[in-house]
């Protein structure tokens, strides 16, 4: 008796969540799936409504002209430039200040740890940090956007966790018995065991890099240097198409208005594209990452 | 390091203390200056970009001129304080600040402990594995692409939400025009960002959970309700705590990047918040020291939170931060 009562609870509680779940999968799948759809359906279905659940009458009108906009082409080149270069600093900072860190025998490692999570609970704001930047005349200049935020002292303290975990405090003192050094031991021993932690950081970093927007929109002042997220505000927020695309009379006005609507979906998917092909990826080492981090924050 | 220690007890007859620490500093160093070299660059980075700008939250306390300095520049008290208290947009910026924080605790906190509780229930592995792949990705959209998601997807005119209360009879709403949308755009938006994201980190703790436990509660005829109330819930408070105790420590932070690209002139009055106050003041309008003086008081009463909240939290229930 007891147990068929049970059951039916059981099955209650199944078929509830799994309505939840469905409904968590519809409206989180439905939006990115309706931007899709938007950028290749004809203006004037998406305008009235009718491209909801497909796209309508197919168009590639308006990645031809997205395509063609050379801001997005230099801001594509821009942001991947600063990509590359801004997670290379990062990786080597990370590594390089964790490994001392975590060698148990390192003296001050403790002081510093301290002086570490002081940095995480108190930060000058926004001003004091831009006048030391603008004191260092590194406004305008493009590589203000590698140097500030070289370093994430949250990522050094995952980075030292996975080290301490990791590589035994033994490995390195048969290592410097042979006359190996701390150089040779990091590059040749350490950096290769700790591929793990290593992708983590690339893609924390990477991530970081490739969606800095405010940064560059506060420091720099060239178009020519602008990333792609800049360039994605005047286009998405504040409009900046408009202005060369609007006609003179009332029907030009909303016809190009529509037109500039497709244009915004498909600007969106150009932009955004990138990342959601290679997340699926390297889901699985975002996740590892912050598990790590979590044992530690 | 051994070696060091026995040089270090054999001379303690010998030398005093300090000099005795000192010696053995210098050996170390010799032996492992490398690692001394390794940590310069770091430490460099920090001292210029973290503390230096500590050190210039003073101009929150004087009156800032370019051309006298951080240190040439007058001292006056409190005054940048009692300047902010006493405008007129103080009480709005507050309220909007706390406002928008408060609603984001009750409703965007909640979401992610939900969602994990549920996922957690799935059997089916493909179907949880595509759920949870589906609800990171808003992580990884920029901020910028998820602002311009919403003003076109809130558009009065055709937007994708305006179309979909037509079927259902309601008026087209004009969503980013009107104040007293602001918040909820705010608050929902985050949540339709963060929820998949922010399971994660109880999940990982829900899976931790000894399956003995369930085994027991399996023989002793617990419902899965019962195994959700009295086992799973109990798993994830002490992350539950923590997140909460952090989540304090950013109640005067209502996030800048969006609410900037969300802002616009008819929606202001909900929407003018501390930080974009202060971006405004500060960058916009160049008055650093006033702008200094709003930033370092919402840093103050954050800090004051996550300290009652962490003593709170601890004498309730044992977990804390520090």
């Amino acid at each position: 008796m007891r147990k068929i009562k049970r059951q039916k609870e059981d099955i209650i509680i199944d078929v509830v969540s799994n309505v939840i779940l469905t409904i968590v999968l519809i409206t989180t799948f439905y939006p990115l799936y309706f931007v899709i759809i938007a950028s290749i359906s004809d203006p004037d279905a998406l305008y009235y409504g009718e491209a909801m659940l497909y796209p309508v009458r197919i168009t590639f009108e308006a990645y031809r002209r997205v395509l063609r906009d050379s801001t997005i082409w230099l801001g594509y080149r821009n942001t991947i430039f600063y990509t590359v270069v801004g997670t290379s600093i990062n990786i080597i900072m990370t590594f390089i200040t964790a490994y001392p860190l975590s060698r148990k025998n390192f003296p001050f490692s403790k002081i510093i740890m301290r002086y570490f999570a002081f940095t995480i609970y108190f930060s000058g704001g926004l001003i004091p940090t831009y006048l030391v930047v603008k004191s260092l005349h590194l406004t305008g200049k493009w590589y203000v956007l590698v140097i500030l935020g070289a370093m994430s002292v949250f990522n050094v303290i995952v980075t030292r966790t996975f080290f301490q975990s990791t590589i035994p405090e033994e490995l390195f003192e048969s290592a410097s018995m042979d006359g190996c050094n701390h150089f040779r031991f990091f590059l040749q021993i350490v950096v290769p065991l700790s591929k793990p932690v290593l992708a983590v950081m690339i893609l924390f970093y990477g991530v970081r890099h490739w969606n800095e927007f405010f940064k560059a929109m506060i420091y720099l002042n060239n178009r020519k240097q602008y990333p792609l997220q800049v360039f994605l505000r005047e286009i998405l927020i504040n409009n900046a198409l408009s202005e060369d695309m609007h006609g003179n009379d009332m029907t030009d006005r909303l016809q190009s208005e529509k037109l500039l609507e497709l244009m915004k979906y498909a600007t969106i998917v150009v932009a955004t594209l990138p990342m959601i092909i290679i997340y699926p990826f390297l889901q699985k080492y975002f996740v590892k990452g912050t598990m790590v981090g979590s044992l530690k924050g | 390091m051994a070696e060091a220690n026995n040089m270090l007890s054999s001379d303690v007859s010998r030398t005093n203390p300090i000099i005795k620490i000192k010696k053995w500093l210098i050996k170390d160093i010799k032996r492992n200056y490398q690692l001394y070299i390794f940590l310069i660059p770091g430490l460099v980075y920090l001292f210029i970009f973290d503390f230096l700008p500590m050190y210039g939250v003073q101009i929150a306390f004087k009156s800032f001129q370019i051309s006298k300095g951080i240190w040439g520049s007058p001292w006056v008290g409190f005054d940048h304080f009692k300047r902010f208290f006493k405008s007129y947009q103080f009480i709005n910026i507050l309220r909007n600040t706390l406002g928008i924080s408060l609603y984001q605790l009750i409703v965007g906190f909640p979401a992610p402990i939900f969602l994990a509780l549920v996922l957690n229930q799935v059997r089916n592995k493909f179907f949880k594995k595509l759920v949870q792949t589906v609800s990171y990705a808003p992580h990884f959209i920029s901020v910028v692409v998820i602002c311009g998601m919403i003003h076109l997807f809130l558009s009065s005119r055709n937007g994708l939400v305006n179309i979909i209360l037509g079927y259902f009879g309601v008026d087209s709403i004009f969503f980013m025009g009107r104040p007293e949308w602001f918040w909820t755009i705010y608050v929902i938006s985050g949540v339709w960002v963060g929820i998949g994201w922010g399971s994660i980190i109880y999940l990982a703790a829900l899976t931790s959970v000894n399956t003995e436990l369930y085994d027991a509660a399996d023989i002793d005829g617990c419902n899965k309700l019962h195994v959700i109330w009295y086992i799973d819930i109990p798993a994830i408070v002490p992350t539950m705590v923590i997140m909460l105790i952090l989540r304090m420590g950013n109640m005067m932070d209502v996030g800048f990047q969006k609410t900037f690209l969300l802002q616009n002139d008819l929606n202001l009055p909900a929407s003018e918040v501390i930080s974009t106050y202060v971006y405004k003041v500060g960058l916009v309008g160049s008055q650093y020291s006033y702008s200094t003086a709003i930033g370092f008081f919402n840093n103050v009463v954050n800090y004051i939170l996550v300290v009652l909240a962490n003593k709170v939290a601890r004498s309730v229930s044992e977990v804390s931060l520090w």
